[in-house]
């Protein structure tokens, strides 16, 4: 049986075939705006340049970073109404206070505080007001909201009242979708709320996103089932990502960092994945990327779920330069490099033109990069390194030698040597992503508190680890070949009852 | 240099970050009072410090903080005025006006609350504090070591509810009562402390803490900004000592009274390379041993710091696999006297055996 992997990136659409541990084809499509005709494109490459049977493909894997982008670029976000169920507690702070402004605006900076949430012991800090809720829903559906985020202060810990929030609102609005924060993030409540108002803002996009891949993939005449891959290197099915798309965020660099893995055989590495859009960086230990330990920044905005530790910058082949003064980004042109980039006959300067000016890749016209002269574009060039340096040096963990791994469709930007590092580019690297796609798992993840009164540690651990077990198991995976991947227990100091936070998550492979 | 006179917005990130190393792997994370700083700035208030030597002597100083878990802390954030309801309780209480607060604990959240809450009041804040780090217990700060006594003391929640505490047989109980208060009141609450006179806290309090976590920030941020190397910066500055560069290859940590306890095990590696560091931790980090042998330990500060980016790791962060930088920075004589060492030496953590051998101070 075969499996297909496809990375949508800002600017490419790539695909893979592969069997086992081969790789039987690779293909490369511009990505275009309704996503749909680049995801066709490319998989029609890979089906006929292998002649593959459709019926034997198990499985169709997709990895996007649709959905970060938007947020990067603070583009196609809905407008998003946040209900934080506290008073009186956390008035101080209002929901999405350490935003940065121009996505805060973008979301809309529409919110509402309203009484209810939980002490840390399941006690109510106030009992919720339907009254008041449904007067903040009407107030919603005046604005014309149709996204919105509810978090309730330890909702981690009892996530009722966000359900019955949802409820009441819902009567006043039954067309908006409601994200729950206890259903994305842990606890931290400004980052976990973060997560569930920018989750609120890309619903609208992710229904589009999803409903376009199936009528792709229908297109091709694929009838298997078909993922999309979260940011663990693991599997979510089509609903799901509707529900949640912000569990996506980061899959591009988990993939691209698994498929360089798999693709070098390097274990240990630096990872730089440069797309159209931006360049995102990681580490690699024994194949797997290393998890971020503390909260994360997408765009600017602190959020808390678990996530490979990138550090991505906004520099990718489509990125826009200024030459007067001298300017990298953060804007990119993204899939329309084909139309608006100078090599394609456009006006707009990118890196690309950049690097095909000074010959260091041979792609579109290289005359008008020419123009600007080789001094304007070797400095141009310099500040691309010195930017790819900056990055890998903040992601390295030691003084070894480790190498940098080149992956991406934007790799040519990437120099022979980065500072003291060499740089290997793996083959098929340009379809890292696609690779590390087609080789997901299927994961089942717990994370809450425990109670210790009258069980053990290990007894906690081991009723947590049948939960996870049980979610991997309904979400597709074979149960004899489900392993523990990671398993965290942090003592809560302060508490009384011994309570315990038990993180835990096994992975297992695709049935079928 | 000039004497801090005023905290402004540029400050605070490198408060933050200064506040969580002198926190010493524990007193909470300092972000969300960094915010709350922020938003009372932003709403035309001002954190306006006073030096240590200027405190006249019959000022009335009142240390003030959250109190509660810090897993908490970050999840049921405050309503926002509850420590100046505690504030306010206590000049009801004893019919006074309280003229500057102060921090009881530099290290960790507890750095921001007397700031935010002194820009409310419209009062200053001093600079100093009851610690020059981060300690898992009220009464192991100075205020209470040198004879203050702290009640009347006064609590407040989000919710309304005041609570006095008038009097108690001694400084231990005091916390105990405060501890079981808080738990009814949701592990989130603040608490003010029977206010003392400008002379005593001019003697007794750790000196210039606020500039000295300020410094530390700006350190690293220079750091930072001028790629070098962070951990390096902080102790040229401070006069700490490196104690190892190593990869956490063991990590015990279990509950015991209500406190985070455990070790961690650090194969050392670059300069270090061969030899096993353990730490011991209670919420704080509190005995450095080098193959075996305790190297520092209570009240000097263990700090741990990432090792590629200099910023602190807290004792719930830490992670197997994590590659740190151990340092240590030599505590206040303040905090080593034999009436100090009796409340904050190893003894006082269950480490008779431990003689405390300080180490050298900054400049010498």
């Amino acid at each position: 049986m075969y499996r297909i992997g496809v990375d949508v990136g800002g600017t490419n659409t790539d695909a893979v075939v592969i069997e086992g541990k081969t790789i039987l084809a690779a293909a490369k499509s511009p990505t275009t705006e309704d996503v749909m005709t680049g995801v066709i494109d490319s998989l029609k490459k890979v089906i006929d340049e292998t002649g593959l049977d459709k019926s034997k493909v198990s499985a169709v894997m997709i990895g996007t970073t649709h959905f970060t982008n938007a947020v990067v670029e603070r583009r196609h976000l809905s407008k998003t109404a946040a209900v934080r169920l506290c008073l009186p507690a956390a008035q101080c702070l209002p929901p999405m206070v350490d935003w940065p402004e121009d996505i805060r605006d973008e979301v809309g900076n529409i919110y509402w505080m309203a009484k209810g949430g939980y002490e840390f012991d399941g006690r109510e800090i106030s009992g919720l007001d339907e009254d008041e809720l449904t007067g903040i829903a009407r107030e919603i559906g005046e604005k014309g909201i149709k996204s919105v985020a509810v978090c309730s202060v330890f909702s981690p810990v009892n996530d009722d009242m966000e359900r019955k929030a949802m409820e009441i609102m819902a009567k006043v609005l039954p067309e908006a979708d409601f994200t729950l924060s206890s259903e994305i993030g842990r606890l931290g409540i400004l980052e976990r709320e973060n997560a569930a108002i920018m989750n609120a803002s890309l619903r609208e996009l992710s229904h589009k996103t999803v409903g376009a891949f199936a009528r792709a993939l229908e297109s091709v005449g694929l009838t298997c089932p078909y993922f999309i891959t979260q940011n663990d290197g693991t599997l979510m099915s089509t609903e799901f990502v509707q529900s949640y798309p912000v569990l996506t965020f980061a899959s591009g660099p988990t993939n691209s960092m698994r498929g360089a893995s798999f693709l070098s055989g390097e274990q240990n590495a630096i990872v730089v994945d440069v797309g159209g859009t931006s360049t995102d960086v990681g580490a690699l230990i024994k194949g797997f990327p290393r998890p971020a330990s503390t909260t994360v920044d997408v765009g600017g905005v602190r959020t808390n779920f678990r996530m490979p530790d990138v550090y991505s910058i906004a520099l990718g082949g489509g990125t826009k330069i200024q030459t007067d003064p001298l300017k990298i980004g953060p804007q990119s042109v993204g899939y329309r490099i084909f139309e608006e980039g100078l090599l394609f006959g456009g006006n707009q300067l990118t890196t690309t033109d950049v690097a095909v000016g000074l010959g260091l890749a041979d792609i579109g016209d290289a005359a008008p990069a020419k123009a600007l002269g080789e001094e304007t574009l070797t400095e141009i060039k310099a500040e691309i390194d010195q930017m790819i340096l900056n990055a890998v040096e903040r992601m390295r963990v030691s003084p070894d030698p480790i190498p940098v791994l080149a992956v991406g469709g934007g790799s040519i930007l990437i120099p022979d040597m980065v500072g003291d590092l060499p740089v290997i580019r793996p083959e098929h690297f340009a379809v890292a992503n696609a690779v590390g796609a087609a080789i997901g798992q299927i994961s089942g993840e717990v994370d809450r508190i425990f109670s210790l009164d009258g069980l053990t540690r290990e007894e906690a651990l081991a009723a947590a680890r049948k939960e996870a077990t049980d979610k991997a198991i309904a979400a597709g995976a074979k149960p004899e070949s489900i392993e523990l991947l990671d398993q965290e227990d942090v003592p809560l100091a302060y508490l009384p009852g011994n309570a315990t936070r038990i993180r835990l998550k096994v992975v297992g492979d695709l049935d079928g | 240099m000039d004497k801090l006179r005023e905290v402004f917005d540029e400050d605070l990130d490198a408060l933050e970050i200064g506040a969580a190393i002198l926190g010493t792997g524990g007193g909470g994370n300092p972000y969300i009072g960094k915010l709350r700083c922020r938003e009372e700035l932003k709403k035309g208030r001002r954190i306006e410090v006073i030096p240590l030597d200027e405190l006249p002597d019959d000022a009335l100083v009142v240390s003030l903080g959250g109190i509660g878990a810090p897993v908490v802390g970050v999840e049921k954030i405050e309503e926002g005025q509850e420590c100046l309801r505690a504030m306010r309780a206590l000049e009801q209480e004893l019919n006074v006006k309280i003229d500057a607060l102060i921090s009881s604990e530099i290290g960790g959240a507890n750095s921001m609350e007397p700031m935010l809450t002194a820009a409310q009041a419209g009062i200053p804040v001093v600079d100093g504090d009851g610690m020059g780090r981060a300690f898992p217990e009220m009464q192991m700060c100075t205020w209470s070591i040198y004879g203050h006594t702290s009640t009347p003391a006064a609590m407040a929640d989000e919710k309304g509810s005041i609570i006095v505490i008038r009097k108690t047989r001694d400084e231990v109980a005091v916390e105990k009562f405060a501890r079981a208060n808080v738990v009814t009141m949701g592990a989130a609450g603040a608490i003010a402390m029977n206010p003392m006179k400008g002379d005593f806290v001019r003697r007794a309090a750790i000196p210039y803490t606020i500039t000295q976590a300020l410094e530390l920030g700006r350190a690293v941020q220079k750091a930072h900004r001028e790629h070098l190397d962070p951990i390096q910066t902080i102790m040229t500055q401070e006069g700490g000592r490196l104690l190892m560069t190593g990869k956490i290859t063991d990590l015990e940590r279990h509950l015991k009274g209500g406190f985070a306890v455990g070790q961690v095990t650090v194969e050392g590696f670059g300069d270090y390379d061969g030899q096993t560091g353990r730490i011991d931790l209670q919420n704080e980090f509190l005995i450095f041993r080098r193959d075996g042998v305790v190297e520092v330990c209570v009240p000097d500060l263990i700090v741990v710091l990432d090792a590629d980016t200099g910023l602190p790791i807290t004792t719930e962060v830490l992670r197997w696999g994590q590659r740190i930088a151990i340092l240590a920075l030599p505590s206040h004589d303040l905090l080593r006297s034999p009436e100090a060492l009796k409340v904050i030496g190893p003894a006082a953590f269950g480490y008779p055996e431990i003689n405390f051998n300080p180490m050298p101070a900054k400049g010498s």
